[in-house]
């Protein structure tokens, strides 16, 4: 009873504990960012612009999900972006030549990228690579691999696919959404529930703090980080998927360097790149910002692509010297 | 007397490693209720009997019997599950998670596969209400001080029904408050029934909290005693196996001395020691006594060139000198033995011989390498002068004894043949013999003409080794008392309590 009490009264005592901070600061940044070109340009304020930047970036939404698993643990995931591709390259050959159904090709595809990001985990775990080195070495192949399905876009038509890809799904008042953003917010809410209320979520985090001390405590530390890989494999195949309907094509370049957006999502969504610190719903809105300043930029008009890039650097270098300065102050 | 039935028992214990017969017939019982102190010097065998307990090392031979039954653990987990928890001197938790998760991570009570979190976090109230904390179980660990986490560490080791507790130099980085904080929290458990392999290199720390103790030297076993039948002193013969030489007074005739090698004239760093004058002659030991954080490293650092100062001039020989980085200082040949050898000294993945040879191979540059036969030649005479245990030069400095490590760090100064040697903390955490060889080799040095700063907590050890004393409190050098007969350590506390004002 009185520990109720006090667990609530300590509720309220942690209205923003440090931890917070980030998260609270990307969504500032958000809503910073949404009024300034609400009052900027005519017609930038609704609620669609915001569904928009869902539809054209659920899959970068489902990568960064998996990606934030693995910097979570302290790692890196490099071969995201040629992961994608392969996927999409694989489902458009399977779809297009041999005329496989969707509904094997998908869950083909799920399985390979689970595999390949198996594989990857396992030789970090075992070996004790980097894992940078080990997911470098699995972003040349996996892109390598495109080539050798076909170096040219191969478009997709089967005609289930299609349909699914083009589906509107309508919310209230003119708003709507395509079905790839109810799958992203599946994944989204799915690995929230995991990261937080499962072992396998809270020994993620427990080895991104402390790996020594996550083994010596006795945690399945190396089934972790396999476990991570594999996640950030199938959410890269999925990704891949959720790409394939929103270009309906198969290409081996697609999504490159979609890798180093993901890592500046999660970055932006205030996770500490060196592990153990960082919520989804950070991620979430780390996407959401890059989105949006693609959108605030296509309604500038007169702006180049290339000041995305600009713009993501700048924040990227803001946010990491924030990190420095927060985690400096957390060791005093 | 009636002894109750062990809980605990490991007969004719022996492990090798490659070179180094670490443990041979050891024996050691634990008894419930009963706090009982592991004893021995570094590299006694210690860390690897523990590591043989919880499962870390296999056993060569002997045999382990856990309540009566023959137990052989593939891990610390499985050891964890059969009621043996251990916790280390570093605390082994995730700072980055909550209290509350780090006593029961692994094992969180959970209700249709998902986290009970409201549960988990009543429970551990309730569990550290057993040990007598107030901790709110939901704040992150690190926002606690590192007595607490210890607690919490124990917190986590007692839940999982443990029979026997090892503590392996709890107290090593704890203050005198927090020591008996954790000194509560054992006498609790004791009277849970809960047996506790206490280790620390505390001789009193030993006395106050043990009941019984097993002495270890060189793998074997000298013998099981009960502490209260055991004098300190015989204690300490048993540990080196001789009598321990006397040690008061280490430096021969009074000498005078009249040369001075490094002049600081008000030298100071701005929020780190206020601006103070020292000389240090030639063949002289300065000690710097004072609290932690009273500024005594900032002052080493300073005369190292390892920060720069922001007022004052330092003279070396009689000659300005700009210490502006550790290079400069080493060129005139000042060397610095830092405090923290784990991190701002040794290279643990380095052999013996390359951690020695690394300050000689800066000094000359990357270009010039120091001859392989001249590396051995030097690197052997070390080794065999301060006594460094495997005397292996190849032997990687992870797995050497923290005392060892301390000679390996001396060591590569040493070859340099510093005129001034500064040397921070050099025996905190190491044994009593190993002190001794340090501090008798510190008083060879300095007979030897080398000028010696010597930084260290422990009073009587200032006072033992040094000719002068220079007392600080509060980032100031508040006095600088010639150590005569006059000077004790009562005197000394007086003068860091008073600020030498009186």
């Amino acid at each position: 009873m009185t520990t109720a009490i006090l667990d609530r009264l300590g509720a309220r005592g942690r209205s923003v504990p440090a931890k917070y901070v980030p998260v609270l600061v990307t969504a500032g940044l958000f809503v910073a960012m949404f009024v300034a070109g609400g009052i900027r340009y005519e017609g930038f304020a609704t609620g669609q612009v915001v569904l928009n930047v869902f539809i054209d970036n659920a899959f970068l939404l489902v990568v960064a999900v998996g990606m934030t698993f693995v910097i979570l643990t302290g790692g890196i995931d490099l071969s995201v972006g040629s992961v994608v591709a392969l996927s999409t390259m694989i489902s458009a050959s399977l779809m297009a030549g041999p005329g496989w159904p969707p509904y094997l090709v998908v869950p083909l595809v799920l399985l390979i990228g689970s595999a390949l990001g198996l594989v990857m985990g396992y030789i970090v775990h075992a070996f004790d690579i980097q894992p940078f080195i080990v997911t470098l070495a699995g972003m040349f192949l996996a892109r390598g691999l495109c080539y050798t399905i076909g170096t040219d876009s191969i478009p997709i038509e089967d005609p289930t696919f299609t349909a699914f890809a083009q589906t509107r799904i309508d919310l209230f008042a003119d708003l709507w959404i395509s079905p790839s953003v109810v799958i992203a917010v599946v994944v989204v809410l799915v690995a929230a529930y995991v990261l937080h209320y499962t072992r396998l979520g809270r020994t993620v985090y427990a080895t991104g703090g402390s790996e020594q001390s996550a083994l010596l405590m006795g945690l399945p530390v190396g089934r972790t980080k396999v476990a991570v890989y594999t996640i950030s494999g199938f959410c890269s195949a999925l990704g891949g998927v959720l790409l394939s309907f929103y270009m309906l094509s198969g290409y081996g370049l697609h999504a490159v360097g979609m890798e180093l957006d993901a890592i500046a999502a999660v970055v932006i969504g205030g996770t500490l790149l060196t592990g153990g610190s960082g919520f989804l719903l950070g991620t979430v809105l780390g996407v959401l910002v890059l989105g949006l300043i693609q959108t605030v930029l296509s309604f500038e008009g007169t702006l180049s692509s290339w000041w995305t890039k600009i713009f993501i650097g700048l924040l990227l270098f803001v946010f990491i010297l924030l990190q420095r300065l927060f985690s400096a102050r957390r060791r005093i | 007397m009636d002894v109750p039935a062990p809980v605990l028992r490991m007969s004719g214990i022996g492990k090798q490693f490659p070179g180094v017969r670490a443990l041979d017939g050891v024996d050691l019982r634990l008894l419930p209720g009963e706090v009982h102190a592991l004893m021995g010097e570094n590299g006694a065998g210690k860390s690897t009997l523990i590591k043989v307990l919880t499962g870390v090392h296999p056993a060569d031979s002997g045999t382990i019997e856990l309540a009566g039954r023959t137990v052989s653990f593939a891990g610390p987990l499985e050891a964890q599950q059969a009621g043996i928890s251990t916790v280390y001197q570093e605390v082994n938790l995730c700072a980055n998670l909550s209290v509350a998760e780090n006593i029961f991570i692994g094992r969180e009570p959970r209700r249709r596969g998902r986290i009970d979190w409201k549960r988990m976090r009543a429970r551990a109230a309730e569990l550290l209400e057993r040990l007598e904390l107030d901790v709110d179980v939901s704040a992150p660990l690190s926002s606690y001080s590192l007595a607490l986490q210890q607690m919490v560490a124990i917190a986590r080791a007692i839940d999982v029904e443990a029979r026997v507790l090892i503590l392996d130099e709890p107290t090593s980085s704890l203050d005198a408050g927090e020591v008996r904080q954790l000194f509560r929290v054992m006498r609790r458990l004791k009277e849970e029934g809960i047996a506790i392999l206490f280790v620390s290199h505390f001789l009193d720390q030993i006395y106050e909290i043990s009941d019984r103790m097993t002495i270890l030297r060189n793998g074997r076993l000298v013998g099981e005693y009960l502490t209260r039948e055991l004098s300190q002193v015989a204690l300490v013969a048993k540990m080196i196996g001789q009598e321990l030489a006397e040690l008061e007074r280490l430096h021969g005739e009074a000498r005078t001395f009249d040369r001075p090698l490094v002049e600081a004239r008000e030298l100071g760093r701005t929020g780190a020691v206020e601006p103070f004058s020292l000389t240090i002659h030639e063949g002289e030991v300065v000690g710097l006594a004072g609290l932690l954080g009273s500024g005594r490293t900032e002052i080493a650092r300073l005369l190292f060139g390892a920060d720069h100062a922001t007022s004052g001039e330092v003279a070396v020989g009689g000659a300005p000198a700009a210490l502006r980085t550790p290079r400069a200082a080493m060129a005139r040949r000042i060397a610095f033995c830092s405090e923290n050898r784990k991190r701002d000294g040794l290279i643990p993945d380095l052999t013996v011989r390359e951690n020695i040879v690394l300050a000689l191979q800066a000094t000359r540059g990357w270009t010039r390498p120091v001859p392989r036969d001249q590396q051995d030649e030097l690197v052997g005479r070390y080794v065999k002068a301060l006594k460094i245990s495997p005397a292996n030069p190849d032997h990687l400095v992870r797995d050497l004894s923290g005392g060892n490590q301390q000679k390996v760090l001396l060591a590569r100064w040493l070859i340099l043949e510093p005129r001034l040697l500064i040397l921070d903390e050099p025996t905190r955490g190491i044994d009593v013999g190993a002190k001794a060889e340090i501090q008798r080799l510190v008083a060879e040095l300095s007979d030897g003409g080398m000028a010696v700063l010597f930084i260290s907590a422990e009073l009587e050890e200032v006072l033992r080794l040094s000719h002068r004393v220079g007392v600080l409190r509060d980032r100031r050098l508040v006095a600088d008392l010639p150590n005569d007969d006059t000077l004790t350590t009562d005197t000394l506390m007086e003068t860091i309590a008073s600020g030498g004002r009186a």
